[in-house]
């Protein structure tokens, strides 16, 4: 057993921390938000460019656990770029499909010029419901698309969207340029800073080309892309905590109530530590569902569920704290640490609450292991 | 042991009930249900509405134009509000400082500032905290120093609530340096228009504007606007304090708030079960904050009787800031993904810009995040188990002694 990570992802480490440091400080990264598009071009042309990360969603499958680098380093400096959206969930997704249409979307991906968006999730519907408003239909040639997506991170942003909907035969994707005639988007703010978009599909026509992934293979396609994701928004929890957790041991040893360093209190070093503790948990839980990842189905979601379970934990509990402890400064716009919070709340509700995964475990667990062959 | 309510008590309740369904403004309803943000305008047509009846100076002696109630009329009032869901009563004017004016104030200050308050022709704002004096806040530095008539006052008030709203502001300001830091304290008032004040706006992490920074250049009080005696000002705001232990509750609000999440989670698809009213692990949730919501009013009754020893009316405000925390837990939990969602709730068509979402997503969402502060004012958690903990720690003395 080795928990040790390579050179080359030590490398990797240190080089996008390194980076993130010089150009994406907390000011710059106020900036990109508060800008029009809240996009931060220039910094998604360093990732792409200077440090080759969007690499990582082209056609050959990365090693997760270098994702997982990615990931923790991008929620430690609360990067609001669409990178887990186009470059894992998206890329995975393709990738398992391996149709044409997904083969030439990789390599764009890869060189940053697309952003790909996966647009799964619909009014109110909880965690792994199939698409229920969004249907497809045999139309000649093609297929004519009607229904609505909600919530769809990064939409506003993407050069082309991935649609699941329900055909005569079950779940297919489909690949969407969001200026087609019949799209409607309705693009907003989110409380962590980014953009998303509720869609509305009117009679979009699209040519057989555009199936991104049939019946036949549509919906493991989809669980696999769900299953990166998750895996990778763990890992960003993991270093949007540990920020939280950071500035919360600096801002109270700094902070002086009662003629003393409050984090002299041991009230609130206990607190503190027992925010590590959640952190820890969920590292470790990280690392599992990460190593899970080409696992058979029951072993997969057990490892994935039971982290995005503790994740969750520690996003609410970290966070939730972090405010606390900051007193009345924890409240404003004004420092990090509410931001990070935020974000925190928004990888809890993203891809199923704890309470949705462990209400999947909890079913998982309950269904006999299939026997060994 | 009688825990009902009294016949007498069910009819002053009814009574408050058809107020709300009748003549308070119904509009100003309507704009809470839809999520709206009120504006200073809506709080004054409330507030003005209660008045018309003698109910707004709620915690005031009947000679200053108080309703003359008992504690729980009071409490029944609050809960009946609440349930109607009508805005609170903002409480720097009515129920911090205007008592302290009732009790300590000169007739002429009683007649100055009273009837503005209860008219709602003034709002007030309430400046203790400092940026360096927040949990230990009898460390506060503002100075007030007497010239000729007049106070002048120079220093900085933070985490002001209202202050962009107020027309007055009582502070905490320090006259004199004693050995005890709670003994050169006075409370003074000051006209927000008086030169020298200056509000800048603090942004919370819900995107409000409700939190200011208020800056005091050499600000001139007349020495008139002192409440009570100089250095005593630590024991009016205790006093006060004292008064007001159980006006955190809010278990009307929390009562309405966990009927609606029943109503709108059996309209919402659940992964297991049919709805999420009926999904194991929220119904588990949600039935848990019901019970400890039932038990917490309980206690509220047991302080307002004055059947409470005093360690458990200082952990009763960390019950039920944690419980209104935990509520909005719930909300967010329903919203599920929709809790990203940013909109300008000033807007009638709000809604509009998000119209896949769950309609409740962004004022419930915007909550979960303010109410974060429940547990920081009005006395952090962690100060407030010390005190429960010397409360404790005396009374076990007691029985050791005795
Ligand atoms: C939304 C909001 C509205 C407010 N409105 C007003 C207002 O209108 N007027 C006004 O005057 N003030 C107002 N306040 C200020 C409020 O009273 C202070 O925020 C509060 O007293 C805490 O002070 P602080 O923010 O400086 O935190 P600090 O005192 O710096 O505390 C930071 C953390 O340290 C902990 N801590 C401090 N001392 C100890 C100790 N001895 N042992 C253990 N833990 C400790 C605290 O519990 C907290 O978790 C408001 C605050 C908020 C958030």
């Amino acid at each position: 057993m080795d928990f040790s990570f390579t050179p080359e992802q030590e490398q990797l480490r240190a080089s996008l921390a390194a980076y993130l440091r010089d150009h994406h400080d907390f000011a710059a990264r106020q900036a990109a938000v508060a800008s029009e598009s809240g996009r931060n071009t220039a910094l998604w042309h360093g990732l792409a460019d200077q440090l080759g990360l969007l690499a990582l969603g082209g056609p050959d499958a990365p090693d997760p656990f270098d994702l997982l680098v990615v990931m923790q380093e991008l929620g430690v400096a609360l990067v609001t770029e669409p990178y887990l959206e186009s470059a894992i969930t998206s890329a995975t997704l393709l990738r398992h499909s391996g149709t044409q249409a997904a083969a030439a979307l990789l390599p764009r991906i890869a060189s940053g010029a697309a952003v790909v968006v996966l647009a799964d999730t619909e009014r109110g519907a909880r965690l792994g419901a199939p698409p229920h408003h969004t249907r497809a239909d045999r139309s000649g040639d093609g297929w004519l698309l009607g229904g609505a997506k909600s919530t769809i991170m990064a939409a506003p942003w993407a050069t082309t969207l991935l649609v699941t909907a329900q055909t005569a035969d079950g779940t297919a994707v489909f690949a969407v340029d969001p200026h087609s005639d019949g799209v409607t988007m309705f693009p907003y703010r989110t409380i962590d800073g980014r953009r998303a978009a509720d869609l509305r599909f009117d009679a979009v026509a699209l040519t057989e080309a555009q199936l991104v992934a049939a019946p036949d293979i549509a919906a493991t396609a989809i669980e696999h892309a769900t299953d990166a994701a998750i895996a990778a928004l763990a890992a960003e929890a993991l270093g949007v905590t540990r920020r939280i957790l950071d500035d919360t041991i600096a801002y109270t040893r700094d902070r002086r109530q009662f003629g003393q360093s409050i984090a002299g209190f041991q009230a609130l070093q206990h607190r503190m530590v027992d925010m590590f503790m959640k952190i820890e948990a969920a590292t470790s839980a990280t690392y599992l569902a990460t190593m899970k990842l080409g696992a058979p189905p029951r072993e997969r979601t057990l490892a994935i569920s039971g982290a995005k379970v503790l994740v969750g934990e520690a996003c609410r509990f970290v966070g939730q704290n972090g405010v606390q402890l900051h007193g009345g400064m924890g409240m404003t716009e004004e420092l990090a640490v509410g931001h990070y919070f935020k974000r925190a709340t928004v990888i809890e509700g993203l891809m199923g609450t704890s309470d949705d995964h462990l209400a999947r475990y909890m079913a998982t667990a309950a269904t006999p292991q299939p026997a060994a062959a | 042991m009688d825990l009902a309510l009294s016949p007498a008590e069910q009819a002053f309740a009814a009574d408050i009930r058809r107020f709300f369904s009748q003549e308070y403004p119904q509009d100003v309803l309507a704009l809470v249900r839809d999520g709206r943000k009120l504006t200073r305008d809506d709080h004054v047509r409330s507030q003005q509405a209660l008045n018309a009846k003698g109910w707004l100076g709620v915690g005031w002696p009947a000679e200053h134009g108080g309703p003359g109630w008992t504690p729980v009329e009071r409490y029944l009032f609050e809960q009946e509000l609440e349930l109607a869901g009508a805005p609170s009563i903002i409480p720097m004017a009515v129920i911090y400082i205007g008592p302290i004016i009732c009790a300590f104030g000169t007739p002429e200050q009683q007649g100055r500032w009273l009837p503005d308050i209860l008219e709602s022709r003034a709002m007030w704002a309430q400046g203790y905290s400092e940026p360096e004096s927040g949990s230990d806040l009898a460390s506060l530095r503002m100075s007030a120093v007497r010239d000729g008539d007049d106070y002048v006052l120079n220093g900085t008030k933070i985490w002001t609530s209202g202050a962009h709203w107020a027309d007055w502001i009582f502070c905490l300001v320090r006259t004199e340096k004693c050995e005890r830091k709670q003994d050169g304290i006075s409370m003074i008032c000051a006209d927000m228009r008086t030169p020298g004040i200056t509000v800048h706006p603090i942004i919370s992490i819900d995107g409000a504007h409700e939190l200011n920074r208020v800056e005091f250049d050499n600000v001139r009080v007349p020495a008139a606007n002192m409440i009570g005696e100089p250095g005593k000002g630590w024991h009016y705001a205790n006093v006060l304090l004292a008064a007001e232990r159980v006006s955190y509750a809010h278990i009307g609000r929390k009562r309405a708030d966990l009927a609606e999440l029943r109503r709108v989670a059996a309209t919402m698809p659940g992964s297991v079960a049919a709805t999420m009213a009926d999904e194991p692990l929220f119904a588990r949730r949600v039935a848990l904050a019901e019970i400890r919501l039932n038990a917490v009013e309980m206690s509220v009754l047991r302080v307002l009787c004055g059947d409470a020893a005093p360690a458990a009316v200082s952990a009763l405000k960390i019950a039920c800031t944690e419980l209104a925390q935990e509520i909005t837990e719930l909300w967010v939990e329903l919203a599920g993904r929709d809790r990203a969602i940013v909109a300008d709730r000033t807007r009638a068509d709000w809604r509009d810009a998000a119209p896949e979402a769950a309609p409740f997503a962004v004022p419930r969402t915007a909550s979960y995040l303010f109410e974060r502060a429940q547990t920081i004012y009005g006395g952090a958690t962690e100060i407030q188990k010390t005190i429960v903990w010397r409360a404790l720690d005396r009374a076990n003395a007691g029985i050791a002694r005795s």
